[in-house]
């Protein structure tokens, strides 16, 4: 508990500038626009779930600064992006990238609902069947039981 | 004394607890009729023993008690005396207490209004939910004991966390709370069903109720938390996909998805199995989402607590109730006969897609939320699951909700009619592409908030379509359309409502495309034009407030150069804790706000600041607030009242017979 008081306090004393400040914008309203695309896709590596756009942090600043510096020395947004993830890894993008590691995560969806889709017509088909099944009138079981049953009521 | 008192009533509560989850259950397997009354006593007075030991930690927080090491933490006697009262559940120790408290409650409510219910089913039902009881308050007692003193007692406290000294905090933990946990009676009436063997349309009518009561109170508190993270927290953003925020929604969920299949269990008496798995999984994913948050395994806003031994011991829980519930499932599942034959169109195919695709979101989350803990116990990797991820997964499997409820709603029982019932809603699909085009001429880009506007009328006009068929019929006159309109059953109106609700929360999601958005610096005196306004400072001004001091930036909003509205954006400093809060200036103007939010001071004297027009925005949570108005008409209908259940168990067996 103390402790992570503590690293909140850290967080946010840290931090008393935040998001995105008025002084870090570049001038070419196109450039900029590319900026902000690309940091809120980012992460900001000590929030949690937060992106650099949205973060108050000072590392999310930093990471701000160097986005717009990779964009006006003529990077693409792809470019950006691979740079960064060299240096921080996977982490930093809020949406991760399709391989091996994350194949289950981005099938589980689209899984569940084929899955999910599968059971529900073969339900369906099975209770057809049940209602193709059925006679119309009652058995010979049916009739025997009902039958008693009146005679049960009679007595 | 009171906080002693208050720990030995919460050990009596235990004592309580472990009575009411052994004798009764016994009296019910063997049909013991005074084993079985002893339920419904112990369990009001569990939760009488509960509130007493909720009050006395109350009273010390009130009273500034700096003796007991819980209020010495979390308070400080300058605190305002309404955070001296929520600072009790600000807390892991007392949200914890509050936790079993309301677990307590709903065991009290349903010993109270559940008298038309057998009673080997009220037995087991309550001894379910003291098994939780006594799991809990074994929990708080071991590990998370509220009532521990400190000596020598300090001075002064360590004050609560400033950015939980809000009104918002006051409310959104308890309305939260009442839902997430309120589902734990859902899940004992489950489990308490597959104990004794009686899973039927009966049961189903039994339950509704409370997943009713626990779906309103979630819905409204998962709100209130967002309009609280969105007014404190100030980037302006409501939702950002925490695995915090996910906890809460998981059930939400399932929960809503359960709400729906209980309703054909009840009527239909179909879907058994696949309801009580529901009531089962709604309550299984607020345990997991009480592990998450309080464990420690995450750490993000909510979550102030850490300590591994307490993680342990939840997760020891959790796999005990969650394991324990299934096994009983997988157990007692298969001897449930399947009820009610339909066809794929009709009102029950309907609701199965719902389920389908809620179930589904569900699972998103699910795996969104969890993957990156798994990934990296498992291989070490890191990665990070955010928002863009849940845009591409989540929506798409969401959309196809908005478009079929008003469908599913004109479906009839056992077959429907599809051509007829699109027939029907012609006039929605009309107007939703109307509105779609003036939103498009209006505002233009983005496409996704003009599909959304579109969508978010469909929904709302389509849901009241029904009601206006039954209302109006074939050109009833207005007398009589209205007399028709009150004879209506209250859940009724409660469906159309609750739907229509989503129907405007999404029209604000999707007006959030046209916002603007403005990151500036200011000075007294500057202007700014906002969208259709112009925000003016008037003053940077320094004041002084009960704990904190505040930097405030007073401005006025101009339409046409006419005052319309005041904001008063402020950063508050708590010395007691060397803390900044930000608290954003919002003005709702018609059904948009403008917000002003305030960060860094600089060295000339200006401030920077966040600005936004933001339309319709205030329709998101309104929204919300109908959906709960919805869930309450329902509530209110007298075929879910205490006693209705009696009568309704004279005629089930006929009801039944007639279904299958």
């Amino acid at each position: 508990m103390r402790r992570f008081a503590l690293f909140f306090a850290a967080l946010l004393l840290a931090s008393s500038a935040f998001a995105v400040e008025p002084g870090e914008a570049l001038k070419d309203p196109a450039l900029e626009a590319r900026a902000r695309d690309i940091s809120t896709g980012l992460r900001c590596l000590v929030c949690q779930n937060q992106s650099i756009d949205d973060s108050q942090a000072a590392l999310a600043k930093d990471l701000r600064l160097l986005v717009r510096e990779r964009l006006t020395a003529g990077d693409s947004d792809e470019q950006v992006r691979s740079y960064l993830v060299a240096r921080y890894g996977d982490f930093i993008l809020l949406k991760p990238p399709v391989k091996t590691d994350t194949i289950v995560l981005w099938t589980a969806p689209f899984g569940v609902l084929a899955l999910g889709a599968l059971g529900m017509a073969l339900a369906a088909r099975r209770r057809r069947g049940l209602v193709e099944a059925a006679p119309e009138g009652l058995s010979d079981v049916e009739k025997a039981k009902l039958a008693e049953a009146l005679n049960e009521g009679n007595q | 004394m009171i906080v002693e008192t208050g720990h030995y009533a919460l050990v009596l509560a235990l004592a309580l607890a472990l009575v009411q989850s052994s004798l009764p259950l016994w009296g019910a397997l063997r049909g013991d009729a005074p084993l079985m009354a002893i339920a419904p006593p112990t369990a009001v007075m569990q939760f009488l023993m509960i509130a007493l030991s909720f009050g006395a930690l109350t009273y010390a927080h009130v009273v500034s008690d700096f003796s007991v090491a819980n209020v010495v933490e979390n308070s400080h006697s300058l605190k305002p005396m309404i955070y001296k009262i929520s600072g009790v559940w600000g807390n892991h120790e007392g949200s914890m207490l509050l936790w079993v408290l309301i677990l307590g409650l709903f065991g009290a409510l349903v010993a109270l209004f559940s008298r038309g219910m057998p009673d080997d089913l009220r037995a087991a039902v309550l001894a379910a939910q003291a098994w939780m009881g006594s799991a809990f308050i074994l929990f708080i007692l071991l590990t998370s004991n509220p009532f521990a003193r400190v000596f020598p007692a300090p001075i002064e406290g360590n004050d609560l966390n400033p950015i939980l000294q809000d009104p918002g905090l006051a409310i959104h933990p308890p309305m939260l709370y009442i839902g997430y946990v309120g589902f734990s009676i859902v899940f004992s009436f489950a489990a308490g069903a597959l104990v004794i063997g009686r899973v039927d349309a009966a049961w189903a009518r039994w339950a509704r109720p409370w997943t009713l009561l626990a779906w309103t109170f979630l819905t409204l508190g998962i709100a209130m938390g967002s309009y609280w993270a969105y007014y404190t927290l100030g980037w302006g953003g409501f939702w950002f996909w925490d695995p915090v925020e996910n906890a809460s929604l998981m059930p939400w969920l399932a929960g809503t998805a359960l709400l729906h299949s209980i309703v054909v269990m009840e009527k239909r008496d179909a879907l058994k199995i696949w309801t009580i798995f529901l009531a089962i999984l709604a309550f299984s994913l607020s345990l997991l989402g009480t592990f998450l948050v309080r464990s420690g395994v995450l750490t993000s806003v909510h979550a102030f607590a850490s300590d591994p031994r307490r993680g342990v011991f939840i997760l020891a829980i959790l796999v005990f109730f969650i394991g324990g519930a299934l096994g009983l499932f997988a157990w007692r599942s298969s001897a449930l006969k399947p009820g009610g034959l339909f066809a794929p169109i009709s009102r029950e195919g309907a609701l199965v897609a719902n389920n389908l695709l809620l179930t589904t979101a569900c699972a998103t989350v699910f795996v969104g939320t969890l993957y990156p803990l798994a990934l990296e116990a498992l291989t070490g990797e890191k990665i990070s699951v955010g928002a863009p991820f849940f845009n591409v997964t989540f929506g798409p499997i969401v959309a196809p909700v908005f478009l079929l409820m008003p469908i599913g709603q004109m479906l009839a029982w056992k077959r429907g009619d599809l051509v007829g019932a699109l027939q029907r809603l012609v006039f929605a699909g009309v107007l939703a592409l109307v509105v779609a085009l003036v939103f498009a001429a209006w505002r233009g880009e983005p496409v996704v908030s003009i599909v959304g506007t579109g969508a978010a009328t469909w929904l709302i006009v389509g849901s009241f379509v029904e009601i206006a068929g039954r209302v109006r019929g074939r050109g009833a006159p207005l007398g009589t359309a209205f007399a028709r309109a009150i004879g209506l059953p209250r859940s009724a109106w409660g469906a159309a409502f609750a739907h229509a609700g989503l129907g405007v929360t999404l029209l604000g999601l999707a007006a959030t495309g046209w916002g603007v958005e403005k990151i500036t610096t200011l000075k007294a005196g500057d202007s700014v034009d906002l969208g259709p306004y112009q925000v003016v400072v008037r003053a940077l001004e320094t004041r002084p407030g009960e704990n904190f001091k505040a930097s405030v930036a007073p401005s006025a909003i101009l339409s046409g150069g006419v005052e319309v509205a005041r904001i008063e954006p402020s950063r508050r400093y708590y010395p007691s804790r060397e803390m900044t809060t930000t608290e954003a200036g919002i003005a709702t103007l018609g059904l948009g706000q403008v917000y002003v939010s305030l960060s860094g001071e600089n060295d000339d004297g200006s401030v920077d600041a966040r600005m936004y027009w933001k339309p319709l925005v205030s329709l998101i949570w309104l929204g919300a607030l109908i959906m709960g108005l919805g869930g309450a008409l329902s509530l209110s209908d007298r075929r879910m009242r205490i006693g209705v259940a009696k009568r309704a168990r004279a005629k089930a067996p006929s009801a039944m017979q007639a279904a299958e």
